[in-house]
């Protein structure tokens, strides 16, 4: 047998080092592993800002583009309409839009960069069918209150020309306004906006 | 703080010790599992061919993540993995280095088989049980080597799967049968891709728990051959064994990083080495409207593939194809019969005679030759030497009850060296 | 004794390795993916002469742009002509029956012709194009004989009639032999590096992970050795 003594300062020393090696070449090989979940290219093509061309659209006229599979509606909003929003403010359950998500430039009542054309995520935010387009004022179905916008037929909720939320209905915030900006002033790129981030 | 965590830790594993055998467990298999103390080098090749099977079940569980096993979209799934899915590239060159590492280290750790006689009594039921691993094995590399559906996948697949067709009556129907269409397609890619990523990953993973179980009933074998277990201490420890932690867990560790260095030199500066274990044919994808000019399996299955092809007459009635299959059949299986064949008084080769170790060498060259010859087109003159090897190769098998019992040995000693 | 084993050892060598088919001598690309200017060239000559029948279904326009050092504006106004999304992959707009239809067979995709034919293959066959008027196309291939492509770079390397073994000018290009050899090897470079883009970046990262496996290596070493001092 050996006479030496075990030297256990320097065994621990020795594994200790060796564990916390073990563990960073361990910790940097999972990366590889992790990041392959994160979108690939293909999906971020698929995902890629679409463009849209809105010298077509009539006054008081809605359009859809699809952009990462979901609908986008845009809305060239008349006068009428416009002023209408400022009245409806009273029935509104989030008229500055806190708690909604939006572009920092939708943080007002038309929730768009011109005013004239809204850019908006045509989901309901209750649970997510696609509402139906009512722009007219004082709709017979909607009853002579309504100053045009949005009705979700699944459950009920009702959403103004800006998407802002009525209060008292199922959905709970304002419909999302997407990233986008405009190309020209006929183009908008929905997907990508001027701010930092989007 | 250290000792407040390492005192709830030590109260986990207790909680769990009262629900489940973990440290019986543990001891009976680790850490109080003695193993011989004069393991070499031969016999890092169990824990490395662990290693690889966990690289490949990792890397094989985030491929299929990306593939799509459809004849029309299986080749661009594998493109996407290269190019698009972040870090793909890195996973997918894992994954067919290990392939092919799974193989050279299976093959060395059965030549450490054959070498020191781990086969012999009580350790019979363990070989059979890896031959059983070995043959999965084979089987998992051949279904695996459908799913890029290159041209190489495409034909080597239609050939194997045709040498079936040369069993008398059986055969046409048993090749239809395994593809499920009457040429390899989309259906047979699908089943295949069913029985790589589940079916077979199960039964190797089994198959490697009762082969552990069977090796540790009755300990390790050592390079001399000799049985630990015949001399005990007071504490009644063989006295020539050290217990498996931390000696060998500390000892496989470095052989465990000498693997990943090697197998990063693979995947980083040449993952296709040259052709061989990403062949250049299978960057074109299958068409089954144009056989490629030259088929040959890859390179772990060129031995085989050699004895298949070194049959070119005709005997007794029997088409030399079907001789092929037979002999390259029995070329796999013969190794299971190495127990009974091998009458030898001792185990390990470091006390066997000059026949035996002429025998085991000329069987070694032989199956060299044969992997090397069945990676090219085959002419006259390597037909003719493809065929000396087979013989020898089956007489390395069919002599040994005799030579092995002629074998002039030496004395074993008592204790390991 | 060894002599003897030795001197069979290579005849037996010589007649296993005589190769059973022939084949003529490829000329040595000597590309060099590293050098970027030479990818973008190549990828010009691509875009402007290959894609129009050949697609690189597999290589994307932006993966390219950031490969290769180019801005997005750059690639959208210059390199690409059969699609409109930087994120688009190299198609063509050529239908396959037609493709068929005029040159007997579908020009095939080229993502990763220079996996399964090497470099050397490519740049041997874009030199090896001579006049040949029994060919539907005027052309013959030295490395692909009767090919179906024709010598879509006729214009930069001329027409060449073949004598044997040595080529003469039936007709000159805009580029001399020098400079269409290494426009060639240019675009040769670019199809190495479409084959495999992870190309680039590998040997950096192999690099460092050898490097850390080495001093995990001594690091697992020592360790071994001091706890093998119990063992006797």
């Amino acid at each position: 047998m050996s006479s030496d003594s075990i030297d256990m300062e320097r065994r621990q020393f020795l594994t200790g080092t060796a564990t916390v090696l073990g563990g960073v070449g361990a910790s940097v090989a999972a990366i590889p592993f992790v990041s392959t979940f994160q979108p690939s290219a293909r999906a971020k093509a698929i995902g890629a800002p679409v463009e849209a061309n809105i010298d077509q659209i009539e006054p008081g006229q809605r359009v859809t583009y699809k952009w990462r599979g979901k609908p986008v509606w845009i809305v060239r909003r008349t006068e009428e309409q416009l002023k209408a929003l400022e009245d409806s403010t009273a029935v509104l359950a989030d008229p500055e839009s806190a708690k909604s998500i939006q572009p920092v430039f939708a943080e007002n009542s038309w929730r768009s960069l011109n005013r004239e054309y809204l850019v908006l995520v045509g989901i309901c935010t209750h649970l997510g069918c696609s509402p139906s387009f009512r722009p007219l004022l004082s709709d017979e179905i909607m009853g002579s209150d309504w100053q045009g916008g949005f009705y979700c037929p699944c459950h009920g909720s009702k959403f103004d020309l800006s998407g802002r939320v009525y209060a008292g209905v199922p959905a709970p915030t304002n419909m999302d306004v997407p990233p986008y900006k405009f190309l020209t002033d006929t183009r908008i790129l929905i997907g990508e906006s001027e701010e930092a981030g989007s | 703080m250290k000792s407040v965590i390492v005192k709830n830790l030590l109260g986990l594993r207790n909680w769990i010790d009262a629900r489940f055998p973990l440290m019986q467990l543990w001891n009976e298999h680790v850490g109080q599992y003695y193993a011989p103390k004069n393991f070499n080098f031969w016999y890092y090749f169990g824990v490395l061919a662990l290693v690889v099977l966990v690289i490949q079940i990792l890397t094989g569980i985030w491929l299929v993540m990306s593939y799509k096993p459809d004849a029309n979209f299986a080749f661009a799934s594998v493109e996407y993995m290269m190019r698009d899915v972040e870090w793909g590239w890195l996973i997918r060159y894992m994954h067919s280095t290990g392939a092919s590492f799974f193989f050279i280290v299976i093959y060395l750790h059965m030549f450490r088989g054959i070498m020191y006689g781990s086969y012999q009594k009580p350790r019979e039921l363990l070989w059979i049980l890896g031959m059983c691993l070995y043959l999965a094995l084979m089987a998992e590399a051949f279904f695996g080597y459908l799913l890029p559906w290159g041209q190489m996948s495409y034909w080597g697949a239609q050939v194997i799967i045709s040498l079936f067709g040369a069993i008398p009556f059986v055969g046409e129907t048993l090749s239809l049968w395994i593809r499920g269409d009457y040429v390899v397609s989309d259906i047979t890619l699908n089943r295949f891709f069913a029985f790589h990523v589940i079916a077979l990953p199960f039964a190797i993973a089994g198959l490697v728990v009762l082969h552990i179980l069977a090796l540790h009933h009755v300990g390790s074998n050592n390079p001399d051959g000799i049985d630990i277990k015949a001399n005990k201490n007071a504490q009644g420890n063989p006295v020539d064994g050290i217990p498996f932690h931390p000696y060998y867990t500390t000892k496989d560790a470095p052989a465990v990083v000498a693997l990943l260095i090697l197998m990063a030199v693979v995947i980083f500066f040449a993952p296709e080495m040259g052709g061989y274990f990403l062949e250049h044919n299978n960057f074109v994808p299958a068409d089954p409207l144009k056989t490629p000019e030259h088929i040959a399996p890859v390179w772990y299955f060129t031995p085989f593939y050699s004895i298949l092809r070194a049959n070119t007459i005709n005997f007794f009635m029997v088409p030399a194809k079907l001789w092929g299959v037979i002999f390259m059949g029995l070329g796999t299986m013969v190794f299971f019969l190495l127990p009974w064949l091998d009458k030898g008084k001792v185990r390990s080769i470091r006390y066997r005679g000059w026949i035996y170790k002429t025998a085991l060498g000329l069987f070694v060259v032989s199956f060299l030759i044969l992997g090397y010859l069945g990676l090219l087109p085959p002419t006259p003159a390597r037909t003719a030497l493809a065929q000396v090897c087979t013989v020898i190769y089956f007489l390395f098998f069919l002599l040994m009850p005799f030579y092995t019992k002629w074998d002039k040995t030496k004395p074993v000693p008592e204790r390991v060296t | 004794m060894v002599k003897i084993i030795s001197y069979l050892g290579l005849i037996v060598w010589a007649q296993l390795s005589m190769s059973a088919e022939g084949g003529t001598k490829l000329m040595q690309a000597n590309v060099d993916i590293a050098n970027t200017v030479s990818l973008q060239n190549g990828a010009k000559l691509f875009i402007n002469y290959c894609v129009s029948c050949h697609s690189a279904e597999y290589m994307r326009y932006n993966r390219m742009a950031k490969d290769l050092g180019l801005s997005d504006d750059m690639v959208k106004k210059n390199l690409m002509f059969a699609s409109d999304k930087i994120g688009d992959t190299m198609t063509i707009a050529m239908r396959p029956d037609d493709a068929e239809q005029w040159f007997g067979v579908r020009p095939p995709d080229l993502s990763v012709i220079a996996r399964s034919k090497g470099v050397d293959y490519l740049y041997s066959f874009l030199n090896g194009f001579y006049v040949d008027s029994s060919r539907p196309t005027g052309v013959n291939n030295h490395y692909y004989p009767n090919t179906a492509m024709p010598h879509v770079l006729w214009e930069l390397q001329g027409f060449r009639d073949n004598h044997g073994d040595a080529y003469q000018t039936s007709s000159d290009g805009e580029m001399t032999p020098v400079q269409y050899q290494q426009a060639t090897r240019d675009l040769v470079a670019f199809l190495d590096y479409v084959g495999e883009p992870a190309k680039l970046v590998r040997y950096k990262i192999g690099f460092w992970v050898i490097a850390f496996l080495l001093v995990l290596f001594l690091v697992a070493c020592m360790v071994k050795k001091e706890y093998w001092k119990d063992v006797h």
